[in-house]
Order: C-alpha cells, then structure tokens, then sequence
C-alpha cells in the first residue's frame, strides 16, 4: 500500500546511499522506491526486493529462438527448396546439422536479447512518449534519490536522514499531486 | 595458515600409483598375449564367433570397414591408409597386431597428457591473474602455484613416454618416428625436417625448460613478497607473467602439434593448438575450484568466500564453451569443405569413436551449459563439483579421441590399461600438489592485492 505522505531524501554519493539504506532498513521504515542515475551494485539486495526473474524469461525466450531457427532452416533448406551445397544434398536436417549451427546460435541470442530488453521495458512500466515518474531530474545526472513513506514520524525521519548523509530532504504530500 | 598433507591423502595417493601401476603392467602384459600374427588370426576368428569387444563387430565386419576407410585416403594421395604404418604390403592381422601393441602406450600416454595439460593450463590462468593484476583472485595463487608444481615432472613424464614410444617401444604412438613408415610415405618426408626425433626432443626440451624457468622463479617472488616490506618482488611477477604468456602461447601451440597433432601425420588443423589450450585452461580452473572447495571443506581458506567460488564457475561455464566453439570452428569448417585428406580424422572418429565422440560433446558443453547456467548454483560447492567431475572426465575423453584414433584405431576400450595410467598419474599428481601446498603458508599475504581480494564481493 504506498503511504500518502513521503519524504524525498537526496544524495549525491553511491556509497552513502547504500550505507543509509541500510540504516533506513534497521530502523523499519519503509522504502517506497530509490531514483538512481545508474544501476548501484547490491542496492536491490539492500532495499530488500525480491530477485529478479528476467533471466528466466531470458532462457525461455533463448529456447523460442533455438526452436524457430530450426524450423526455419527445415522449412527453407530441405523441405521448401532442397539445396545442394558443397555437395550435402542429403534431403535430411539432422545430416546438415553442422551448418545449420550458427543459424540456431545466432537466433537464440538475438531473441533472447531483444525479447530480454522489450520484457523489461514492459515490466518496468516504460514506453515511448511515458511521461516520466521520475520525481527530480537530477536523478538522471548525478543524484540518487530515496522515497521514504511517513507515517506522522516526521521529525524522527528528517533527523535519520540527515545523519545518513541526506543533502536534501523533501516533504511531499501525494494525495496533493494527483 | 598452514596446511600439511594428511596421512589418510598420502596413504590414498599412494595406494592410487601402486594400482595405477599394476593396471598399467596388467596392459603391457596383456597385449603381449598376442605376438605374431597367427595369434591374432586366432583372436579374430574368436571375435567373428563371438562378436564380443566393445559392440562393434570386428572380425569378419571389420576387413569391409577397413578397406572403405582406406579407400578414401588412397583417393587422396595414391598411396596406403594411414593405419598402414609400414608400407603397403601389410595384411589385416599385423595392422590389428600392432593396435593391440599400441594400446597400453597409447593409454599410458593419454593419461600422462591429461594430468600435464592440466597443471599447465593452471599456469597459464596463474600468469594470467599476475599480468592483469586481477584483483579477485591472489587469495587462490597458493592452491595454483601447488597445482602448478605438477607441470614440470607432468611434462618430462610425458615426453619421455612419447621418446621411450619410439625408442624401447616399437613406434607404439608416432608412426613418423619409425624410418620405415618415413621410407614410403612422401607426406611424412615432406614432413621431416620438423617431425624428427632429434628436433622433437630439443624443442621439448625448450618447452619444458620455458615453462619451468616461469613456475621457478613465479613461486620464488611469490613467496618472497609474503614478507617484504616494498612491492618489488610483485612487479617483478608481473613482469615476467607476460613474458611468459608470450613464450606459452608460441610454445603451447607447438607443444600440441608435436606431442598431440603429430600422432596422424597426414592431418593438420590450423586452430589445433588453440583446441588443446581451450581444454587445458577450463580443466585447470575446474581443479582449482574441485581442490578450492576441497580445503574449503577442511575448515582451511576460510578467506576464500562464495563470491570466489562463483567466480571460478564462471569461468568453468564459459571457457567450456569457448572449447565447444573451437571445436565446432575445427569440425564444422573440414566437415563442410569435405576434403579428403583432411575429413578422414572426423571419419575415423564417428565410424570407431561415436559413443566417446558425441559422449564429450555432451559432457563437455551440453552439461556444463545446462547445470552452470543459474547464477545460484555457482556458489553450491557440491553442485560445482559434481559439475567438474563431469567436465574433467569429459576432458579426458578430449585427449582420449585426440590419442586412440591414431594409435588402435577401433580396438579401444576404457579398461585396465587406461583406467591404470589414470590412477598412476592422478595419484602422483595429487601426492605432488597437496605436499607442495604444505610447503607454504596458504594465503599469499604480502601481495598488494590481497586485500581487495579478501573483500572480494559479487
């Protein structure tokens, strides 16, 4: 349930980050979500989110591509338009198999890395001409951002922050904004 | 911390070696069985009754094999196959009289190879870690320089089998080694400025002494720098590191057109010695990480973290694929352009070898891709061993269809002979590396890296 109230707590270190939201953790509050301007090694770990499934959409998208290169090739090389190349006019997919290898290797990895990338665009809720959630546009140079929820614990929240290293800090009322 | 090799390791290297040795007399004996060619006419038509072996019927079948297999090798140079080891005039029973001959050297050799080729691969990924100043990686250095220890009498055992071969034994493993092969075959005397005793022993000779001077003194400063106050000792490691991954790379080549690639004659692959370095370097990591969780298990390395483990399976998951794209490069380019003379090696080994061909396709890739693909299982220390059991095995199938398709053509079998060499070498290759692990401390604490390296975190 995302709390109507937050504070925004700006930093401009990586490392502070990582260290206060460990500290934000150990003292139970809630971390809404962290605005970064490149992905923070462990942050996730850190924040608590559960792992990522991506690769294994990634190795079924992997296996889509495999199984329709071969059929491609089956289609195309013996069954469409038997060719005789270097003379292997064996009629059979099994006994072209070799050459057909870096066809299937190839198919494998490019559906897997488009449909690995388009996946995670979906899942993270971006499309084109998506208006940015992005609170701070300083978040895509060089500060990080962290989203705390507040339960009525303001001061108590604004003194932790400060003490992890926050340069900044923001009070906002969602219910406002929407 | 130190470690000192247990009596229960000693005891089990030992008992390893004297049963090695046995499996390996068991198969000299045994293959002696047989010494003229009457006694193999009695072996075949034993074999056409009974059409045991390994599944394949030899015997009566095999005369009509052979001859096809010939027959492409005639086409390509007007002259004998390459199992006519003395000329043309040889019948069916003495080409099968010298296989049986062959075998225990083969087996000796393909074993002696296996062990060498794997403390040689680890010296390589050690000389590596040193140029690229890894920074993950110096809590290891003293399980590799004890792996590393291995390479020098791995070598000189392996060349001496390869030089006895062609000396004490009847030319069991290099046919050009023998005058008389040399006398009728024009490619093999094409050939002969390179390929002759003399010359192969001198450029061995240049080999292991290269590699030896590097492992020497590596360990010297290696050693040295555990208690120096500056980093002299380091520089001077990482100085001569790429050296010698200049002088390993020239001379790991060559080493394998001589000692592996030399064994068909006729036949040469340009991207051969890259194939032999492929499987020496992914089985060299998979004994780091196998003797890694090992001291692991002993309550010993506790700097040694998960994250180094994972980083050691990775390595196994991707340079097994590297070894299946060098494999594939070498087989699908001479599968494709048909050439006789050079697709006779992949006929010999899918008509003879099939089982033991795909098997390490299968063990050497399919397997290691499928169970080392989770990021998670990589930090499993017994889902990494078991891993790199199959993929060692697998290996040694590599060097076994390198060696046997030349030597016994289709009279092989993994039985005493072979299973021997492996116990005898593998139980002195354990006995040397656990006794040089005792001989110092187990972290290589003056090294700059070392830090970083405890801390090290994925």
């Amino acid at each position: 349930m995302e709390a109507s109230k937050v504070v925004h707590a700006i930093y401009n270190d990586d490392d502070v980050l990582m260290a206060a939201v460990k500290k934000v953790k150990a003292e139970k509050h809630h971390i809404e979500e962290i605005y970064t301007p490149f992905p923070v090694h462990g942050l996730d770990k850190a924040m608590g989110l559960a792992p990522t499934r991506i690769a294994i959409t990634s190795f079924l998208y992997g296996c889509v591509g495999l199984t329709v290169a071969i059929l491609m090739m089956n289609f195309i090389m013996i069954k469409d338009w038997p060719q005789d190349i270097g003379g292997k006019p064996s009629f059979s997919y099994l006994e072209n198999m070799p050459a057909f290898v870096p066809i299937m290797f190839e198919l494998t990895v490019f559906f897997a890395a488009h449909l690995m990338v388009i996946t995670f665009y979906l899942r993270s809720r971006m499309w084109p001409f998506k208006k940015a959630e992005n609170p701070d546009p300083r978040t895509t140079d060089d500060h990080f951002l962290m989203e705390v929820a507040v339960h009525g614990n303001e001061k108590e929240l604004s003194s932790l922050l400060k003490e992890t290293g926050a340069v900044e800090l923001k009070f906002i009322d969602k219910e406002d904004t929407h | 911390m130190e470690y000192t090799i247990s009596n229960r390791l000693k005891m089990a290297s030992i008992v390893l070696i004297i049963l090695g040795l046995i499996g390996v007399s068991y198969g000299f004996w045994d293959s002696h069985h047989y010494k003229t060619v009457d006694d193999v006419k009695v072996l075949l038509a034993e074999e056409a009754h009974h059409g045991d072996g390994h599944g394949e019927a030899h015997g009566a079948d095999h005369g009509g094999t052979h001859a096809t297999a010939g027959h492409h090798e005639a086409d390509a140079h007007g002259e004998s196959d390459e199992h006519a080891e003395e000329g043309h005039h040889m019948s069916h029973e003495e080409h099968v009289l010298h296989q049986i001959h062959n075998r225990p050297w083969a087996a000796l050799y393909v074993g002696a190879f296996f062990f060498f080729m794997i403390a040689l691969g680890v010296l390589a990924f050690y000389a590596i870690q040193y140029a690229s100043q890894a920074g993950w990686s110096p809590v290891l250095f003293r399980v590799m320089e004890a792996i590393t220890a291995y390479m020098f009498p791995g070598a000189v055992i392996v060349l001496l089998i390869a030089v006895a071969s062609g000396t004490i034994g009847h030319y069991n493993i290099f046919t050009w080694m023998d005058p008389e092969v040399v006398e009728h075959d024009k490619l093999i005397q094409g050939k002969s400025g390179w390929l002759n005793m003399t010359s192969f022993v001198i450029r061995g000779v240049i080999f292991i002494s290269g590699w030896a001077l590097y492992r020497h003194f590596s360990r010297k400063f290696s050693i040295a720098q555990d208690n120096a106050d500056d980093n002299k000792n380091f520089k001077k490691n990482f100085r001569i590191s790429a050296g010698f991954l200049v002088f390993y790379i020239y001379t790991e080549s060559m080493m394998s057109w001589d000692w592996i690639m030399s064994v068909d004659p006729h036949w040469f692959s340009t991207l051969f010695g890259w194939y032999v370095f492929a499987s020496m370097f992914v089985s060299g990591i998979t004994v780091i990480a196998l003797i890694t969780i090992y001291l692991k298990s002993k309550g010993l390395l506790e700097f040694v973290n998960d994250s180094h483990i994972h980083d050691l399976a990775k390595f196994m998951f991707g340079i097994s694929i590297f070894w299946t794209y060098l494999w594939f490069s070498q087989f699908m380019l001479i599968w494709y352009s048909n050439i006789p003379e050079e697709v006779t090696y992949f006929m010999t080994r899918i008509e003879y070898y099939k089982l033991p061909f795909f098997g390490m396709l299968a063990m050497n890739f399919i397997f290691p891709l499928l169970v080392l693909m989770n990021s998670d299982y990589k930090r499993i220390p017994w889902f990494v061993v078991m891993a790199g059991i199959i993929i060692l095995c697998g290996h040694y199938l590599d060097v076994f269809n390198m060696i046997m398709p030349a030597t016994v053509v289709d009279r092989w079998f993994i039985g005493a002979p072979e299973l021997g060499a492996v116990c005898l070498f593998g139980g002195l290759f354990l006995f040397i590396v656990f006794r040089a692990l005792g001989k110092a401390p187990l972290l290589a604490k003056g090294n700059p890296m070392i830090k970083e390296s405890e801390h090290f975190h994925y």
